[in-house]
């Protein structure tokens, strides 16, 4: 068992509404869809945005398409028009989501 | 089976022309749907209608790209790009056309969005007004909102094609309705069909983004997307059962496959078993999209239930001044350079008594992106940008901001540059989203033809 990036598992593209952000998380290969939906939970996924967002995180899951949707609330400093950030858009937050590290075995 | 094809045209204002004029001349559509309006652009808009009465919709180059070809092959123009002035709209367009010698067109123009007057009314009916988000009280914003627009669904758009309506312009409408709208006028699906409707909303979702479904701003592998430089945008082959294949342009770059799709489908999507909408509430746990050669996915099986009896408005609300400065700072020890040009600067705001009610700090080439989730202590970087964000109350305030930078250069840490001049103060706008009843909005709505 092994520490590897989520990047290595899956592609993830995010975007807004509001002062909340989703991300859609896609693993590469329908057989770690288990796996993810293991460890990348809702609280997992808070907490590794700490600091970026303020409110609740939900998961959903997608199985016809062997995916999840996460929203996450108060995740955009006032949204994209009110936002101070550079990324007022959270155009990154799919990014962001690919350097949790999940436990993994095999190949 | 009956069937036809609808092209995408635009994902946002911002887009390039060009890809439509791709769908126009190859992609053998009768319609193309143009969504100009994300929720940031009614308040871009809104800026220029202060600024000026008759503006206030989307002006871009489409209407002069695409006007010709879509006359000449019949194929018809649905858009948003009314924004806060759909009529200002169509009298561009008219003039336009004219302009170019273009006769027999039919341009319709959908108002009633705009439910800006009518708010203390709805308020005195009961509607609360609370903001679907934060759940808190319209009275925190009253006497600082600057547009308030319900989105309406497909039924404006279906009458102006029964009206005959080769161009159709709509302000705030939800942006999927645009490609639902041919398909019920095209195959008489009727209005509580839901598994119909909700095919076509979904079909539109994938679409609404123009490139996002084929393989734009695609986070998989990316580098392997042939031909960025000339992206073909969605077709869809839909059926009159609602079935459809998602497709491209010939010749044209990207890819649609299972995955780019997929990415798209989820793209500002809640729950997705409950994607709500002003003509249905489509299920996105129900489709099934399968491989159908290349550059071709085929979706079935779209279900969907009975539409919501309230509609959502979106509004934007004055909420301060946003002032901006950058300056950059190259190798050795440019992170800490910047951290001390920061220093420095906020210790001669303090200096002179300049208080922003918020101010953000990010550094270009370590966290600008990223913020907390960045990696490593960013010791040996190239080069590092100090970006310094606040906001004030007043306009005046934020431009405060940037004049601390130029006097860093001699002041400060060595090798200074870069600065980016003097970026004028933003209007921040913030956004608050509530429920009205259906009846009061659509009571309003009014489809009028204009005829070059």
């Amino acid at each position: 068992m092994s520490k590897i990036l989520l990047r290595e598992l899956a592609h993830a593209r995010s975007g807004d509404k509001g002062n909340t952000v989703n991300i859609g998380l896609f693993p590469y290969r329908a057989e770690h869809y288990e796996l993810l939906k293991e460890q990348v939970t809702a609280e997992r996924v808070k907490e590794h945005f700490a600091g970026l967002v303020e409110g609740e995180v939900a998961r959903y899951e997608v199985p016809n398409i062997n995916a999840f949707n996460f929203v996450l609330r108060g995740a955009l400093n006032g949204g994209a028009s009110r936002s101070l950030r550079s990324d007022n858009l959270g155009k990154c937050f799919g990014a962001a989501i690919l350097r949790m590290q999940v436990e993994f075995e095999g190949n | 089976m009956k069937k036809i094809r609808i092209g995408a045209g635009q994902g946002f204002w911002g887009d390039s022309p060009f890809p439509a004029l791709d769908v126009a001349a190859r992609g053998d559509v009768g319609y193309i749907a143009c969504d100009a309006l994300a929720e940031l652009t009614l308040a871009i808009l809104q800026k220029s209608r202060q600024k000026d009465p008759a503006l206030g919709y989307v002006q871009d180059g489409f209407f002069s790209v695409l006007l010709p070809v879509c006359k000449e092959k019949g194929i018809k123009i649905l858009t948003n790009a009314g924004g806060i002035n759909p009529p200002g709209a169509g009298r561009m367009v008219c003039e336009l056309a004219r302009g170019m010698g273009l006769g027999g067109l039919k341009i319709a123009v959908i108002t009633g969005d705009d439910i800006l007057p009518r708010v203390k009314e709805l308020k005195d009916k009961g509607v609360s007004f609370d903001d679907m988000e934060s759940g808190g009280n319209i009275a925190a914003v009253e006497g600082r909102i600057l547009f308030a627009n319900a989105y309406l669904g497909a039924r404006g758009m279906v009458q102006a094609l029964e009206m005959g309506a080769d161009v159709v312009i709509a302000g705030r409408t939800a942006d999927p309705a645009q490609f639902l709208a041919p398909m019920i006028y095209e195959f008489g699906w009727s209005w509580d069909h839901w598994d119909r409707l909700a095919s076509g909303i979904f079909l539109g979702h994938l679409m609404e983004c123009s490139a996002q479904s084929t393989g734009g701003n695609f986070s998989g592998d990316w580098w392997n997307i042939p031909m960025m430089e000339r992206m073909g945008y969605p077709v869809a082959e839909v059926y009159e059962n609602g079935e459809a294949i998602l497709t491209k342009p010939e010749g044209t770059g990207g890819r649609v496959d299972l995955e780019t799709v997929k990415e798209q489908m989820l793209y500002e999507v809640h729950d997705p078993a409950a994607y709500i909408t002003p003509d249905v509430v489509v299920d996105f746990t129900t489709p099934r999209l399968e491989a159908a050669g290349p550059d071709r996915v085929r979706i079935t099986g779209v279900r969907g239930r009975p539409r919501p009896e309230r509609l959502k408005v979106s509004m934007g609300y004055h909420d301060g001044w946003m002032g901006e400065a950058t300056v950059r700072y190259p190798w050795p020890d440019a992170l800490a350079k910047a951290r001390r040009a920061e220093e420095i600067i906020r210790k001669q705001m303090a200096m002179v008594g300049f208080q922003p009610k918020e101010m953000l700090v990010e550094y270009i080439g370590y966290n600008s992106l990223s913020g907390p989730l960045a990696w490593g202590d960013g010791a040996d970087l190239n080069e590092v940008g100090l970006r310094l964000a606040v906001r004030t109350e007043t306009k005046l305030d934020a431009s405060r901001l940037p004049r601390f930078v130029p006097p860093i250069a001699l002041n400060g840490p060595p090798g200074a540059t870069g600065g980016g001049g003097m970026p004028r103060p933003r209007e921040l706008i913030g956004l608050w989203s509530a429920l009205v009843p259906r009846e009061e909005v659509e009571k309003q709505v009014r489809v009028e033809l204009m005829e070059v």
